[in-house]
């Protein structure tokens, strides 16, 4: 791995934590499924770094797209519920 | 006090385990034994271009089953306990419109993702991804269509005859791998053809390609499940 890659690849890791403290620490709700998903996003690409691609698709679809796809749909829910 | 000042140790030991395995971590100059193995050998005897598709659905594929069957029991699950008592409720409330932009991209969007999920579960023995990066990709593509309407409905039993069609397909072709080939699940039933063609690699595309629509039609049952449950 060369060194523009290592620091991407720690830079990628920065926000990964840096999204992962909005999440525990947001007040909207919408904001930490936002940053929850952008952690997976993160972590997909950094899976590609390193080399492995069949894993780096399932974290995207699944844990980037689909559950936070599945977080909104259940907030509009919860919401419409309430109203 | 003394619940944060617990939860401080916990990290601070969760953080200490994972710095001892940082400092211990030796990058291996060479492939393992097993590692090797797969290398070496999934070219000529399986033929298949991606080896970790190899290995999930040939070397290890019993390991794939019971991955498969963990899925199917957990849709199972959900289905059945989201549907205790939903077709008691009529529909109460008109939910307001979900906006011109979703509506007209996920008109265009929907195809183009199901696409997308067929082509990386077919190609799954030639390129990254598979079975189940592709069912995902196609349920993603059912769940854009509930968010544009809540209120559409899938057919339940078109999913339920995808599901065990797909399962019965895989346990088959697994039982044939005794009759025909080395053992159950072995994928060389069919030849293993030309290395890096479309059709190659024994049973393995058929295999992957049931697998994703399995996983697909999984997904989907338990998003139809959540999605009739408040309003039905």
């Amino acid at each position: 791995m060369n060194t523009v890659m290592f620091a991407i690849s720690v830079l990628l890791a920065v926000a990964m934590i840096g999204a992962a403290f909005i999440t525990i620490l947001a007040k909207r709700p919408a904001t930490a499924m936002l940053a929850a998903g952008l952690v997976s996003l993160f972590a997909s690409v950094l899976f590609l770094f390193m080399a492995a691609p069949d894993v780096a698709m399932t974290e995207a679809a699944i844990g980037s797209g689909l559950t936070t796809f599945l977080f909104f749909f259940v907030l509009g829910r919860v919401r419409g519920g309430r109203s | 006090m003394i619940r944060r000042f617990a939860v401080f140790l916990l990290l601070l030991a969760l953080g200490s385990i994972f710095v001892n395995l940082l400092m211990g971590y030796v990058p291996d100059s060479e492939l393992n034994l097993t590692a090797r193995y797969y290398a070496e050998h999934t070219a000529q005897d399986i033929g298949a271009a991606n080896i970790v598709t190899a290995i999930v659905i040939t070397y290890r594929g019993l390991d794939t089953l019971g991955e498969v069957t963990v899925l199917f029991l957990t849709a199972t699950i959900i289905g059945m306990v989201l549907s205790q008592g939903q077709k008691h409720r009529a529909l109460q409330r008109q939910l307001p419109p979900s906006g011109e932009l979703l509506t007209t991209g996920s008109r265009l969007l929907v195809p183009l993702i199901l696409l997308l999920g067929a082509y990386v579960f077919l190609n799954g023995h030639l390129t990254p991804g598979g079975g189940f990066q592709g069912g995902a990709i196609i349920a993603s593509a059912a769940l854009l269509l509930l968010l544009t309407d809540p209120l559409r409905r899938f057919s339940h039993r078109l999913i339920s005859v995808v599901e065990s069609v797909s399962g019965l397909v895989f346990v088959a072709s697994g039982v044939l791998g005794i009759l025909y080939a080395g053992g159950f699940l072995d994928s060389r039933i069919l030849s293993t053809g030309t290395f890096g063609a479309l059709f190659s690699a024994g049973v393995i595309p058929v295999i992957y390609s049931f697998v994703g629509l399995k996983v697909g039609a999984e997904f989907t049952s338990m998003l139809t499940n959540l999605a009739e449950t408040e309003q039905s």
